[in-house]
């Protein structure tokens, strides 16, 4: 038995699993991150880490719905994540500490985990007024961001207010709310756009950084490529109808009663990227066009003024600006939005970006029997 | 005299501040303040109100749904549209499974760490919790062998020296009084519950097409068209068929878990059965009428006013009599500080006027929060599962009679205990177990339209603008889970000339009016015991037992002559 071999039954040991529910749980995070069973050996040695990472979870101009979607996710489990996976150290929604206690524990993962934790921001960050919009411990949120992302291997933004300041940020913006790559600009982040961000891209992420160390390949907005680089309108499960001229015209009438397209209801699906129709919401039980109303592109940035009204059809949103048809709207927006990517290409995103040698982390020589 | 701060308030919603003045190991005063200032209402001036919901739903990702549901409720009060039977069916089954999902993870995920002592439950025999579980219910997961399994897995976090969420935690403070064995059935229900609320929560992807933020509400009904003989209709026989099991998971939680859990823990408390009572004064808007057309007698959370705890006399809710004050409150009125205004002509300029950040305590003698504090006819009130369960008891409600007095019985109690910090808790059960029974008869009444062909959800009258009158005006009521709530909408020439809501967390966390008088969780925190102030464990209790959703309670806003004008891209 080789050393890599026993410290495996000892992590295993550590873990109280066995090496076969071992194996399954990695294979089914692979299958999230869409990856060939090739990577097993080194997501087994990721999950079986003697210290597991550190992650914080900062709240700011938030709904809390991105804490709650986190708590949806099913594979894998949040137990899992926030217990066997990460040592979730400060998430105000969950954690067991308040007041000082909390305050303490988010300054000692800055000052000792500085350049290995990771942090995920939910909400967006006031910077009208010197910041007096959101204060936690009487701190600005501006600061405790400056300092919690600043020393942080990499951010994670979490939902449209951390990505780009969301319905704060809708005209006229009273409180000059910014996402977080703005309030804090230069620092290494990834944004997971939606009203709510959907918890299985948010879980293939993490799993991603626990497996390579690294985050997803990303598109213009910092947005990663597996969920964000293919038309809705591409995916949908009513794309056929559009393509035969079948729409719903009034809720309720007999196409709507048949599942038919909703572009004339003011579906945003042609001009908005995600991979909602795919992997939809809550254990993959449905979607917003599945449930009979129009997609109102709550993954596009800055959605809330750029997408809305949200009942108008797509030509006559503002933004646009040219008369066009849909499906041409659409093929305008993919060369634009994600240039170069094949739309059916997209496992081949999922890798790690590629890096110079020098920095491609250690090669890992844990076998596992698969 | 110490003054004790508490920011952030954690194991809650949004982001609350709580000071307190203590006295001899007792709080002897308190100050509540909302600490975070979005703007909603702004940002929805000369919108098309039809998607008013879409926005206003974001006021809150915990409650999420609650704010759609008033939002079109005050359009379509506004415009003069009355919603299909089966709209009204699916909306109340989108509420009713949102409160049961809310009250669920509030005990077990934000609220349970306050009684449970994790660390306690190492200690524990599994084999004694296996039979006290057994002892309390017919849950099937009752075997020593799962609780050594659990214990097991809690023994392997401890021992990594890395503790996660429960690193921050109280674990060993004198205030717990559970043996190890119940501590280690609480956590073992704390993952339960984990799994639960994202099982169930599949209700809301199903009508809703996701959760948080569920997408299928319209001005006028809601966009899940029924057919019985259409595969891809949103709902179908298939899709009741899935919801039957779900609400069937909902309503076995509830029985065989959360309510034993509730009437297990609560004996180790009695103490909290006296302590965190407040204001007694309760209001419920009410809801849930048995039919269309929304006649409050047929509620099956009944509307209604109790005052200083006395439950001979219901008095009925004057909309007209409530008011908004922000003499506390980091807003200006242009008619001063000093009268509250209605809602209807609601006005609010933000103007912080608290210390400079990064400040150590509040001024609060002067403005301290960014919560507002409403007052009906001029006194604070107390909303919520606790007054819902109050009003109804005192209205007669015979379901609400019935399981009140069921649970004070097995808790061997008068009813003078629901005045409490634990009493909030009771209730949120009872009420649990009430929409859980109630979302099958929901289910039920869906089902039968849909055999019968009655496939109507959506009421096109008033969906072209073109048919709106010049000027309208109009409020939704609703009765969330955290409490009464109301949105006012003015609408004009097409667009939300005004908009306002006052939520339930604005009546409990506001902050003192002009008179002085204290909102309810101010005044709740009288007298509680805090034992060691830097682990104010018993503070949290009260605060806690109110189940707080901030990003509610801050958010109003109209900033009077400011004009606000769509962007033009953008």
């Amino acid at each position: 038995m080789s050393i890599a071999e026993t410290d495996l039954r000892a992590a295993l040991a550590r873990r109280g699993v066995s090496r076969r529910q071992l194996v399954k749980f990695c294979s089914a995070m692979l299958a999230t991150l869409a990856l060939p069973d090739r990577y097993l050996p080194q997501a087994v040695a990721a999950v079986t880490q003697a210290k597991k990472p550190v992650l914080v979870w900062l709240q700011f101009q938030d709904c809390t719905g991105c804490s709650e979607s986190m708590l949806r996710s099913s594979h894998p489990e949040i137990a899992d994540i926030v217990l066997d996976l990460f040592s979730w150290e400060y998430h105000e929604l969950i954690m067991a500490g308040a007041g000082s206690h909390a305050v303490t524990a988010l300054d000692r993962v800055v000052k000792e985990e500085k350049g290995n934790y990771i942090v995920v921001v939910e909400g967006g960050i006031p910077t009208a007024d010197d910041g007096v919009y959101c204060t936690i411990g009487g701190h600005t949120a501006m600061e405790i961001a400056d300092q919690v992302c600043r020393n942080a291997a990499a951010t994670i933004a979490v939902g449209a207010c951390a990505a780009d300041g969301g319905f704060m940020r809708a005209h006229p913006n009273p409180t000059g709310s910014l996402g977080v790559q703005e309030a804090v600009p230069g620092i290494k982040i990834i944004n997971m756009n939606g009203c709510a961000h959907n918890p299985a891209n948010t879980a293939a992420v993490l799993v991603h950084y626990l497996t390579f160390h690294d985050m997803p390949a990303v598109d213009q907005y910092n947005r990663p490529l597996f969920a964000y680089g293919r038309i809705i309108h591409d995916q949908c499960e009513r794309r056929a109808h559009y393509d035969a001229g079948r729409f719903v015209t009034e809720w309720g009438d007999d196409g709507h009663r048949k599942g038919w397209c909703l572009y004339k209801m003011g579906c945003k699906g042609p001009a908005a990227t995600f991979n909602c129709p795919d992997v939809q919401w809550n254990d993959h039980t449905s979607w917003p066009i599945g449930a009979g109303h129009g997609c109102i592109a709550c993954a596009s940035p800055r959605f809330w003024d750029h997408m809305s009204p949200f009942y108008d059809r797509l030509p006559s949103v503002p933004g646009f600006g040219v008369e066009t048809t849909a499906g041409n709207l659409g093929l305008g927006l993919v060369a634009a939005t994600v240039a170069g990517v094949t739309a059916h290409g997209l496992i081949k995103l999922i890798k790690p970006a590629p890096k110079p040698p020098s920095e491609a982390p250690a090669p890992n020589e844990t076998t596992v029997e698969v | 005299m110490a003054r004790l701060v508490i920011d952030p308030v954690t194991r809650i919603e949004g982001h609350l501040r709580i000071e307190a003045q203590l006295d001899g190991g007792k709080v002897s005063d308190a100050w509540s303040s909302g600490t975070m200032f979005r703007g909603m209402e702004i940002v929805l001036r000369d919108r098309d109100p039809r998607e008013a919901w879409i926005w206003a739903q974001r006021i809150c990702g915990v409650c999420t749904v609650v704010h759609a549901l008033a939002s079109v409720r005050a359009v379509e009060n506004a415009l003069g549209i009355d919603v299909p039977e089966n709209a009204r069916l699916v909306r109340n089954l989108l509420a009713g499974s949102q409160m049961v999902q809310d009250h669920v993870i509030h005990f077990y995920h934000l609220h349970a760490l306050d009684w449970v002592d994790v660390a306690s439950a190492l200690k524990a025999d599994p084999v004694k919790t296996s039979s006290i579980a057994q002892s309390i219910s017919d849950y099937e997961k009752s075997s020593a062998t799962y609780f050594r399994g659990i214990q097991q897995r809690v023994k392997m976090v401890v021992d990594s020296g890395q503790l996660s969420l429960f690193a921050s935690g109280y674990w060993g403070h004198p205030a717990y009084q559970l043996p190890p064995e119940m501590n280690l059935l609480a956590v073992a229900h704390y993952l339960e519950a984990l799994n639960f609320q994202k099982d169930f929560i599949r209700i809301h992807a199903a009508l809703g097409g996701k959760n948080p933020h569920p997408q299928t509400f319209l001005v006028g009904g809601m966009s899940t068209a029924m057919d019985p003989n259409e595969p891809f209709a949103v709902i179908n026989p298939e899709r009741i068929t899935f919801l039957q099991g779900l609400i069937k998971t909902a309503r076995r939680f509830v029985e065989q878990v959360y309510i034993p859990d509730v009437l297990a823990v609560a004996p180790f408390y009695k103490d909290w059965f006296s302590r965190g009572e407040g204001l007694g004064n309760f209001l419920s808007y009410g809801d849930y009428a048995a039919a269309n057309g929304d006649d409050p007698s047929t509620f099956l959370f009944p509307r209604g006013i109790v005052l200083n705890r006395d439950l001979t006399t219901v008095y009925p809710v004057d909309p007209a009599k409530i008011t908004e004050s922000v003499s506390h409150s980091w807003y200006e009125y242009s008619s001063g500080d000093a009268n509250g205004r209605h809602p209807a002509e609601g006005e609010t300029n933000p103007k912080y006027s608290g210390p400079k950040p990064p400040f150590g305590f509040l001024d609060v003698d002067k403005k301290y929060s960014w919560v507002k504090s409403p007052r009906y006819d001029g006194k604070p009130m107390e909303v919520g599962p606790l007054a819902r369960m109050i009003v109804g008891y005192a209205a007669g409600q015979k379901d609400i009679r019935a399981a009140v007095d069921g649970v004070l019985k097995k808790l061997n109690a008068p009813a003078s205990v629901l005045y409490s910090t634990l009493g909030r808790l009771a209730a949120r059960a009872v009420e649990s177990h009430l929409m859980a029974t109630q979302l099958q008869v929901w289910l039920d009444q869906l089902s039968t339209n849909l055999d019968h062909g009655n496939v109507k959800i959506f009421n096109p009258v008033h969906w072209d603008p073109g048919t709106w009158p010049a000027k309208a005006s109009g409020f939704g009521w609703h009765e969330a889970p955290r409490g009464s709530l109301g949105h006012w909408i003015e609408i004009g020439s097409g667009t939300i000339k005004n908009y306002q809501a006052v939520v339930p967390t604005t009546w409990n966390a506001g902050p003192r009016d002009s008179q002085g008088q204290r909102g309810a969780y101010e005044a709740s925190l009288a007298a509680t015991p805090v034992a060691d102030p830097a682990r104010p464990l018993e503070i949290l209790r009260t605060i806690h037992s109110f189940d707080p959703c901030l990003a509610c309670a801050v958010h109003v806003i109209d900033a009077q002559g400011r004009e606000y004008t769509l962007p033009m891209v953008r």
